[in-house]
């Protein structure tokens, strides 16, 4: 009855020797979200008690994934598989310095959302469950990012979307439920697209495992058809991801919950798609990255620049963030097409800098809403004279994204510029450059309007100081941002090996197919 | 066999996009309903169809007596049918609580979100 | 609804259900059956408790918040998984224990421990829509 007593030789299909304890890494950011979550689930009515145990528990989260990190940097990729099942058999989770970074500063940024929420989500939102969402929206998340299967992909997907649609609704205002149903009809038909192309690959490869689809890619390359499988998951993920002509739900829908809410979700959602986008096209089907990468740039420059015109038509800082947040994605997408080490390793870089300084605007408009009356640029004003430091910070934020120095969207602006210059791709750099303007022209705006500007006559400015823990979040993500953008050698040093890692997964299929198991 | 799944799969997913593009959310909501089921059509036909051998390993045997149907897509669809199902759950009581605060299943209506008369912001000062 | 029929006939249904759904969920390892559909199995016994009695007697019946239950069931099933590390095998493997009560080996899994985890989760989450979906069609 029991599996030992079985006279066949398991060491084909079945883990036999004990697991490291290091390994354990892989699959404990996952588990512990899950954990943690359904406990805040199980005493969702003790409001006092649940932002401390959340809070806690993304310290041990971003501690997990930091010690991840540091072992996939000494060590090359880890696997974890499920059930003792040996890939391709069974599911494993594979992670490499790409999966580790962007789990490392989704936990970071999670963390923060959630400091900041002790202020902006009241009683009942707590109720509601807004920890024990946010810790399964973070399940989600940390699970695409560590993943090493393409189905299970999907799965993490969908765990995300569906504790996302949680925190979307959190509140249940007018708005919010007109913005939840274009968010999810568009979303729900993304990852069925997502889907539906998995079924005609499993159809092509018989496999559903990342390192043995790369592996296989190759030898199929004349006669299966994977330009069309690559175009259909780069519809799915820039769909995902928000990329032009498919971007039209996130503006639609993002500035309607909660600010904490729409800053985690500028923070992680659209960067998931991101990643997942780079796993497939440059790890997994990197000739047909090649093949698409004329209509990949032509994307990227379209949502780079629509992106931007948009934040300058807006009067809602929410919104206009929401069309920053699409500009940023052109400037990873351009990276995606671009290719090489300099192309993806600006593109895996950009999205750690747009994680970070996406949720700090967000975070940063809410304050600015709170203070000086209103998202609404026609009646804000005033914020420079009553909150200096408060001004400080945002300007800094509002440089960042800009792509100015010393702050840290100017290194991956660079890297990027210097990759399309090299491959001859001017055109792309000049929409870099030109974004990179306009960015600069619709973040003046703002602080013209909102900050520089005299608060409007009749208004009666609300006088308190903002409190130290209000700020603390901002705070921190900026000195964050400027670390980043001064010590930068770090962090372009880790990128370059992840790029490297993607384009020549090697090292990656070797952790998931050690020599010896193979079939 | 695949062929003629192929087209059925097809046939779905025609019907399920025309009710997506549907100005109305019930509509919408029947559309994902059947885009749920093109889709595990269409994995259970690229994992190749084989009839009436399930894929059972027989009583004090280690290994399947003879080529058996694959288990594997009906593991993707299984998982995919409930993914599916909490979705539809989800977006049929987001459906009805649309419906009742906003007043109209017609998405062209909903513009609370994106008001169309939004005030315009001073050109300077 | 105000059938008699229908309200004398509920409650034998709705525990006949109940029984039922835990034997599919028991069955579930080496036949057809299993947590996901033992879990509907409950929730439709408890929509029919709902539909003749009304949705706060569901709620008093069932003592937990939907969602707590399937929390539980979360927590559960994860720790089954998290088990393995314990023993040094890989997240998820089948751990088996093997038991005599009173004269009778009984086969004890963390197999069967996740799968009482998912029936929990789906009782839990597809009740809670039920629930809310019925109330409000009583107002």
């Amino acid at each position: 009855m029991a599996v030992s007593t079985s006279p066949i030789d398991l060491s084909a299909a079945l883990v036999l020797e004990p697991v490291a304890a290091l390994d354990w890494l892989v699959i404990l950011p996952v588990a512990w979200c899950i954990c943690i979550g359904a406990v805040l689930m199980m005493i969702r009515q003790r409001g006092g008690l649940q932002p401390l145990i959340a809070i806690a528990a993304l310290c041990v989260l971003v501690a997990l994934d930091a010690g991840l990190l540091w072992h996939v940097s000494q060590d090359g990729p880890a696997t974890m598989v499920m059930g003792r099942w040996l890939p391709p058999f069974g599911i494993a989770f594979t992670v490499d310095l790409t999966g580790a970074l962007f789990a490392l500063t989704a936990a970071v940024v999670a963390l923060i959302g959630a400091i900041a929420a002790i202020d902006d989500i009241n009683t009942s939102g707590r109720r509601y469950g807004f920890y024990p969402f946010l810790m399964l929206l973070m399940a989600g998340v940390s699970g695409a990012f560590l993943t090493g299967d393409i189905f299970n992909l999907y799965v993490w997907f969908e765990v995300l979307l569906i504790s996302s649609f949680g925190l979307l609704v959190l509140g249940s205002e007018r708005e919010q439920i007109d913005g939840a149903v274009k968010y999810g009809f568009l979303n729900l038909v993304a990852t069925t697209l997502f889907l539906i192309t998995t079924g005609y690959l499993y159809g092509v490869f018989g496999t559903l495992n990342m390192a043995d689809i790369a592996r296989k890619a190759a030898s199929l390359q004349d006669t299966a058809p994977l330009v069309t499988l690559t175009a259909l998951y780069v519809l799915a993920f820039a769909m995902k991801a928000a990329a032009f002509p498919v971007n039209f739900w996130l503006p639609a829908s993002y500035h309607t919950p909660r600010i904490v809410v729409s800053a985690l979700f500028a923070g992680l959602l659209t960067k998931v798609g991101i990643y997942a986008l780079i796993r497939v096209s440059v790890m997994l089907f990197p000739f047909a990255r090649e093949q698409l990468s004329l209509v990949i740039a032509i994307v990227a420059a379209l949502t780079m620049l629509t992106g931007a015109l948009g934040a300058l038509a807006q009067t809602d800082t929410r919104r206009l963030l929401g069309y920053l947040v699409i500009s940023g994605i052109g400037a990873m997408l351009a990276g995606i097409a671009i290719g090489g080490a300099g192309g993806i390793g600006g593109a895996v870089f950009y999205a750690l800098h747009s994680m970070l300084v996406m949720t700090a605007l967000y975070l940063a408009s809410g304050l600015a809403a709170r203070l000086g009356g209103g998202f609404s640029l026609a009646t804000a004003g005033g914020l420079y004279r009553d909150h200096l430091l408060f001004t400080t910070l945002s300007l800094m934020l509002f440089f960042s994204v800009s792509g100015l120095p010393p702050f840290s969207g100017f290194w991956p602006k660079v890297m990027l510029v210097k990759a399309a210059l090299d491959n001859g791709a001017g055109w792309l750099a000049g929409a870099l450059l030109f974004t990179g303007f306009l960015t600069m022209i619709a973040t003046g705006r703002v602080f013209l309007l909102a900050y520089w500007r005299p608060a409007p006559e009749g208004r009666a400015t609300p006088q308190e100081a903002l409190p130290v823990k209000a700020l603390l979040p901002l705070l921190v993500l900026t000195v964050l941002s400027v670390l980043i953008g001064l010590l930068p050698e770090t962090l372009l040093g880790l990128v370059q090996n992840a790029a490297l890692t993607l384009n020549e997964p090697s090292a990656y299929l070797k952790s998931v197919f050690p020599a010896g198991s193979m079939p | 066999m695949e062929p003629v799944f192929a087209v059925l799969t097809g046939i779905f997913l025609t019907i399920a996009v025309y009710l997506l593009l549907s100005k109305f959310i019930i509509r919408m909501l029947l559309g994902v309903a059947i885009l749920g089921n093109a889709v595990n059509l269409l994995i259970f036909t690229s994992g190749r169809i084989m009839r009436e051998v399930p894929p059972v390993i027989g009583a004090g045997l280690d290994v399947p007596a003879g080529p058996t149907a694959n288990p594997l897509p009906q593991a993707l669809i299984l998982t995919a049918i409930v993914i599916s199902f909490s979705f539809f759950a989800f977006l049929l009581v987001l459906s009805w609580r649309a419906y009742s605060s906003l007043a109209t299943d017609n998405t062209d209506a909903m513009r609370v979100a994106e008001p169309v008369d939004a005030q315009l912001p001073p050109l300077g000062y | 609804m105000k059938s008699l029929i229908f309200r004398t006939a509920a409650p034998v249904i709705v525990g006949v259900m109940l029984l039922f759904s835990i034997f599919v969920l028991l069955r579930g390892h080496n036949e057809p059956g299993g947590g996901f559909i033992g879990g509907l199995i409950a929730v439709a016994a408890l929509s029919i408790y709902g539909i003749a009695f009304g949705v706060e007697t569901v709620r008093r019946a069932i003592v937990f918040h939907p969602l707590a239950i399937s929390g539980a069931g979360l927590l559960l099933a994860t720790l089954s998984g998290l088990l393995s590390m314990v023993f040094h095998v890989p997240f998820m493997s089948g751990l088996w224990v093997y038991p005599v009560i009173l004269g009778e080996e009984i086969p004890l899994s963390s197999v069967m421990t996740f799968d009482i985890g998912v029936y929990l989760v789906v009782v839990g989450a597809v009740t809670s829509i039920a629930l809310s979906l019925e109330e409000r069609g009583e107002d």
